[in-house]
């Protein structure tokens, strides 16, 4: 039987929702091409993390053990995984839509020198290779792409795919393995974590207050601060605000900053370029602040205020004391 | 230190990506055209790297001969040299560009002397296809980390800090290193005149590629189904001030 190979990702010994959705698109894929799906993982899966891994249709798990894993070390993993693709025959090996999915699936189609499509969205068998779809720019453009070969290697696009489960469950096979690696494959790895400052996290923050070019100034960004901790959320900027040094780069939204799906994005100032767009569009509301009716940012928004951000938003701010005092 | 940075000349669109009528390409004839940020981090770093080891920065580009624009605004900026590999095809396979970066280092360094370190962007800004910098690293048989936000350089070892969620991963590689890095690396300045003078007139170095099929091929370009939202306008000025706070305790804010 052939087999499909997905490198899947834990957190705390669970599975990560983009693992998953890598899961969804592989098992798809490895029914129309009549394989079996297995994955393959570095770290300590618990009970419960197998049972969803056979809920997903996974019928056989690799886990590599060894010294050698103890931290991220990319090449070791995708020695790893090349070492599994090998072994089992994979007709593909699937990658998730994360920096470490991304890094890892590189290093494995350097290794195999064979060509590899990062994220994906769909993707079939045809004659003589592969026909999927892709993420460009960001994900606001779509494209259709063939891979020519016959092991297809991919990464999964992150947020784009409704996950499911498997009509029928599987009974997980799992197969530890202790994988030796040479010590080149460790000259990466990573020696050390530092952790960030506690506080309200840009990614994560239920509301984000952004500001852009019309905030002006680093100073005029306070009544932003201010706002954004009334309503216990966090600041965002465009990268003008970072370019002309107002914010630090850890609160740029965008294709090259951070991609933020707050309740309420409130974007003040910002004009809405594409780079800024992608960064902000799986917000659940859009709320736009700009003296300009035509602005993207306006036309897309779910809400508008039309006016000058410095007029508006210390008279939000001032409402909301003057109801918390009523 | 003798430091490469390899940038991509890609278009630089506004808020909506035109397309050619075959879907073959974005429509570039009302656009300019720029690096990703990523990529200009790197050549701010390359920049700053000589000024504080000495040594020499080149910038390469594989690409059409107007690429020669991107160079020269990193030349602007500081870097020392700038190499084009000319393609007549704008969008180049991800892995056959690797190759023929590859093959333009081996011939740079049979030259001249080795390039200690090499940088990327973590993603080009059109392609986004996350694989360059570490293909070409394997082709030289060199350390890569990609995600990097913090170079430290002393005797012979790369110290690089990679952002992830919760802080940043160090890494120690030994030199000759690649790194695929970040926005954030550090804030690029804008070019002098001075800079933009001696950008106009600097030489660019052409060596012709050979590129090979690399196995991903487009075949169109299109956009997503777009969702039309129609936008509900609170009001206007400071008056909206009591929409705006209804709006905000509407999804659960106060
Ligand atoms: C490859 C690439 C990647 C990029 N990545 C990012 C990214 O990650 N994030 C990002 O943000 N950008 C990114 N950019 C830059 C992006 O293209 C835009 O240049 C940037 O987002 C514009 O920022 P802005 O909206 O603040 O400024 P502008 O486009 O100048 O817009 C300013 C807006 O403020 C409004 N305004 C002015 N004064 C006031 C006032 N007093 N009150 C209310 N409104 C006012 C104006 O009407 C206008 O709409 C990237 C670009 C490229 C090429
Ligand atoms: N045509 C090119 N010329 C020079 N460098 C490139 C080219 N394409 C990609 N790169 C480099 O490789 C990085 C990663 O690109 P990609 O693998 O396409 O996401 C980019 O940020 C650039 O630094």
């Amino acid at each position: 039987m052939t087999t499909l190979l997905t490198h899947v990702e834990l957190v705390d010994e669970t599975l990560t929702r983009l693992s998953t959705e890598a899961l969804t698109l592989a098992r798809g894929l490895a029914a129309s091409h009549g394989a079996e799906l297995h994955a393959a993982v570095v770290g300590h899966p618990n009970d419960a993390c197998v049972e969803r891994l056979g809920a997903l249709g996974v019928t056989t798990l690799h886990i590599a053990t060894g010294p050698s894993f103890d931290a991220y070390a990319p090449v070791a993993w995708a020695r790893f995984l090349t070492g599994v693709i090998d072994d089992v025959g994979a007709i593909a090996g699937v990658g998730p839509g994360s920096d470490r999915g991304a890094e890892v699936m590189a290093h494995v189609a350097a290794a195999l020198d064979l060509p590899l499509a990062a994220n994906c969205v769909a993707v079939e068998p045809v004659d003589g290779g592969w026909s999927l779809t892709r993420l460009r720019w960001g994900g606001v453009l779509l494209e259709d792409a063939v891979l020519e070969a016959d092991r297809a290697l991919l990464t999964v696009a992150a947020h784009q795919l409704t996950t499911s489960d498997a009509d029928v469950p599987a009974v997980v096979e799992v197969r530890p393995i202790e994988v030796a690696v040479d010590d080149d494959a460790l000259v990466t790895r990573v020696l050390d974590t530092t952790a960030r400052s506690a506080g309200m996290s840009l990614a994560t923050a239920p509301v984000v207050v952004s500001g852009g070019r019309g905030v002006g100034s680093a100073e005029a960004f306070a009544v932003l601060e201010e706002l954004a901790e009334l309503v216990g959320g966090a600041v965002g900027c465009s990268r003008v605000a970072t370019n002309n040094g107002w914010r630090s780069h850890s609160d740029q939204v965008g294709q090259t900053g951070t991609r933020v799906a707050p309740d309420l994005y409130i974007a003040c100032g910002i004009s809405g370029a594409t780079q800024h767009w992608v960064g902000c569009m799986a917000s659940k509301r859009i709320l736009a602040i700009n003296t300009d009716v035509e602005a993207p940012m306006v036309t897309r928004a779910d809400h508008a205020v039309i006016g000058d951000l410095h007029e508006i938003l210390p008279a939000v701010v001032a409402e909301i004391r003057a109801r918390r005092g009523a | 230190m003798n430091v490469l940075v390899c940038v991509r000349r890609v278009p630089s669109p506004g808020a909506r990506i035109a397309l050619t009528d075959d879907g073959q390409a974005v429509d570039t004839r009302h656009l300019g055209f720029t690096i990703s940020p990523h990529e200009e981090c790197a050549v701010e770093e390359a920049v700053q790297i000589v000024e504080r080891h000495g040594g020499a920065s080149t910038v390469l580009a594989l690409g059409p001969v107007e690429a020669q624009d991107q160079l020269r605004t990193a030349i602007s900026m500081g870097i020392d040299h700038g190499v084009l590999l000319p393609t007549d095809t704008t969008d180049v396979d991800p892995r056959a560009t690797a190759h023929a970066i590859a093959d333009a280092i081996r011939t740079l360094e049979s030259e001249g002397a080795a390039f200690d370190l090499v940088l990327f962007g973590n993603e080009s800004a059109d392609a986004g296809n996350h694989q360059v910098g570490i293909r070409v690293a394997h082709a030289l048989g060199r350390p890569v980390v990609s995600g990097i936000k913090q170079i430290d350089l002393d005797a012979g070892v790369a110290t690089m800090h990679r952002s992830v969620a919760d802080g940043l991963e160090v890494c120690e590689l030994p030199l000759p290193a690649v790194a695929a890095v970040r926005e954030g690396l550090n804030l690029p300045r804008y070019p002098a005149m001075r800079g933009r003078l001696l950008a106009k007139k600097a030489e660019i170095r052409h060596l012709t590629p050979t590129l090979q099929p690399g196995g991903l091929r487009t075949v169109r370009l299109r956009h997503p189904a777009q969702q039309v939202t129609e936008t509900v306008v609170l009001g206007h000025g400071r008056e909206a001030a009591a929409a705006v706070v209804d709006l905000l305790e509407e999804v659960g804010a106060l």
